[in-house]
């Protein structure tokens, strides 16, 4: 058994109280250990506060209950070991060419321009975005914009990347070209990922765990699945259609117990 | 004529959409047969000022373009004319710049900074419904009649209109962005630098050329303090002549000024910050 490396324990939160009334929580008992280099995916149906987790693991926001821990350490506030790969593609800097918006964490660290754009020219390969690098978000595609994202938290070089639902809004073929990239990438940086999705498919071709939710409010991990089939993975491998009808006969179990 | 394009489309994994921009040709064809429309609906509206005036008025109470072309010829050949037009475009520029120097770095901290904004946020809401042309009397009695009275008051016009744009820019920033820069390292002044400061420029240019525009319209009132030169004197003192067409040769330069400046202000903003935003 590997060491704990990103550990949710007890994890609740809520908002804020309005004129006296406790709000419904929007997390309850929330625990959850991530070993390193693990690829971990969180699998709920929207509004059960997948983004949520998300945002207490990025330091975006402070747990109400319980506690998050990185390698032994309290999580506290955003750092550049957990970046985030965001939904839409309003988390570019627009006025900023692709090239400047990689190399934005290395320029906060100070790092000379010349050697910061070295550094990004290699994951803008890395993401297949060669001969990009002096165009403008405006000028890019949906894909090109996500693999410029995924290129701008890589060359940060942090322990854990954080993917809240990053292909959401591709079109399929697109999606499907991208979540083999990401495995690919990820066996090439053994990152540790925290990858958002609502898609049964999309978790099981990607994932070395499922974390399914329960819906909210008080929504909480109603199991945690190991996925064994090997990689690389298809939706037509063996043993795929097997792992989604247990998880959807989950998901479905669950929603009934709960009416 | 346009060729059937037989080309292979592009290799890129994902191809961008076809983003539909404007080959040279066509923008030329398009701006030719715009420039066309202006030109015609100009000379329309000159005709049409000639026979109103000339038809339904008496010469004294609304002067015809040939009239207001001589009056200009006159105030050209003395020097007059080029006197007001740089006496009130100094005014202009310097109560413009003035104010933009000071409500763009205060839009910037109010917007971001709770505190800042909760201490001037009432004064802004308050100042901003009076109207500059409210304070004529109180600046004189306070600055006296020189250039600092009339500069102050393009200054107060500035300042409220760059202020609220710079206020609503900050707030438009998406907050991933901003969430963006904290992951990837930045500190709260870096991000100001380099996240607020940035995605803001697009309002504040747009605050900026709103200002602009009011700033001719509050000339014409700052020039009534000390009315001794200026487009605006030049308007005013002709109407105890009842020199009309001097009026209107003061009411054409405004105009075309303003036109011309924000035509200009316009071309840096496209020419130098077209990729921070859709500016119009």
């Amino acid at each position: 058994m590997a060491a704990e490396f990103l550990v949710a324990q007890d994890v609740g939160y809520r908002y804020a109280a309005r004129r006296g009334v406790d709000s419904a929580p929007v997390l309850a008992n929330f625990t959850v250990s991530l070993t390193e280099g693990e690829f971990f995916c969180l699998l709920g149906p929207s509004g059960c506060g997948k983004t949520t987790v998300l945002n207490l693991m990025a330091g975006f926001l402070e747990p109400t209950a319980g506690a998050l821990t990185l390698a032994g350490r309290p999580i506290m506030g955003p750092g550049i070991d957990r970046t985030v790969v965001f939904q839409g593609d309003d988390a570019l800097f627009t006025w900023l060419r692709t090239i400047d918006n990689v190399a934005f964490g290395l320029r906060m660290r100070g790092m000379p321009q010349e050697r910061r754009h070295a550094i990004a020219r290699e994951y803008l390969h890395l993401v297949h975005l060669d001969g990009q690098e002096n165009k403008y978000p405006s000028e890019l595609s949906g894909g090109m914009k996500q693999r410029v994202q995924i290129a701008r938290v890589l060359a940060t070089d942090p322990k854990i990347l954080l993917m809240d639902e990053p292909f959401g809004a591709l079109d399929a073929q697109t999606r499907a070209r991208l979540q083999d990239e990401l495995v690919e990438i990820w066996r090439k940086t053994s990152k540790t990922i925290v990858f958002i999705t609502h898609d049964i498919a999309e978790a099981v071709l990607l994932a070395d765990r499922i974390g399914v939710m329960t819906k909210g409010p008080g929504s909480t991990l109603a199991a945690i699945i190991p996925v064994e089939l090997p990689r690389p993975r298809r939706r037509s491998s063996p043993g795929f259609g097997e792992a989604w009808e247990h998880i959807n006969a989950l998901i479905d179990n669950e929603e009934a117990g709960k009416q | 004529m346009t060729e059937p394009n037989l080309a292979p489309p592009a290799l890129a994994p994902d191809a961008a959409p076809a983003v539909h921009r404007l080959r040279p040709a066509d923008l030329i064809g398009k701006l030719k047969t715009d420039h066309l429309i202006y030109a015609a609906s100009i000379i329309g509206m000159i005709v049409l000022w000639q026979v109103v005036a000339a038809t339904f008025f008496k010469p004294p109470f609304f002067p015809t373009p040939p009239q207001v072309l001589a009056a200009a010829q006159e105030m050209v050949a003395s020097g007059e004319l080029f006197e007001h037009i740089g006496i009130s475009m100094q005014r202009i520029l310097m109560g413009f710049l003035i104010g933009s120097a000071i409500a763009a770095p205060m839009g910037l901290l109010m917007g971001s900074v709770p505190f800042v904004r909760a201490i001037f946020d009432p004064y802004a809401q308050f100042f901003r419904f009076v109207p500059s042309l409210a304070w004529l009397t109180p600046v004189v009695l306070w600055f006296g009649i020189g250039e600092i009275s009339k500069v102050l008051i393009i200054v107060y016009t500035t300042v409220f209109i760059v202020l609220i744009n710079t206020m609503v820019g900050v707030s438009h920033i998406a907050p991933n962005k901003l969430r963006a820069a904290a992951c990837l390292g930045a500190t709260p002044l870096k991000a100001f630098l380099h996240v607020t400061l940035p995605a803001t420029l697009p309002f504040i240019l747009t605050g900026m050329r709103l200002a602009m525009g009011n700033s001719f319209a509050t000339v014409v009132a700052a020039e009534m303090i000390a009315a001794d030169s200026g487009l605006g004197y030049l308007i005013f003192n002709s109407r105890l002549w009842m020199a009309t067409d001097k009026i209107f040769v003061g009411i054409v330069c405004l105009g075309a000024l303003g036109l011309v400046t924000d035509r200009f202000f316009r071309y840096l903003v496209v020419r130098f910050a077209h990729q921070y935003g859709p500016i119009e």
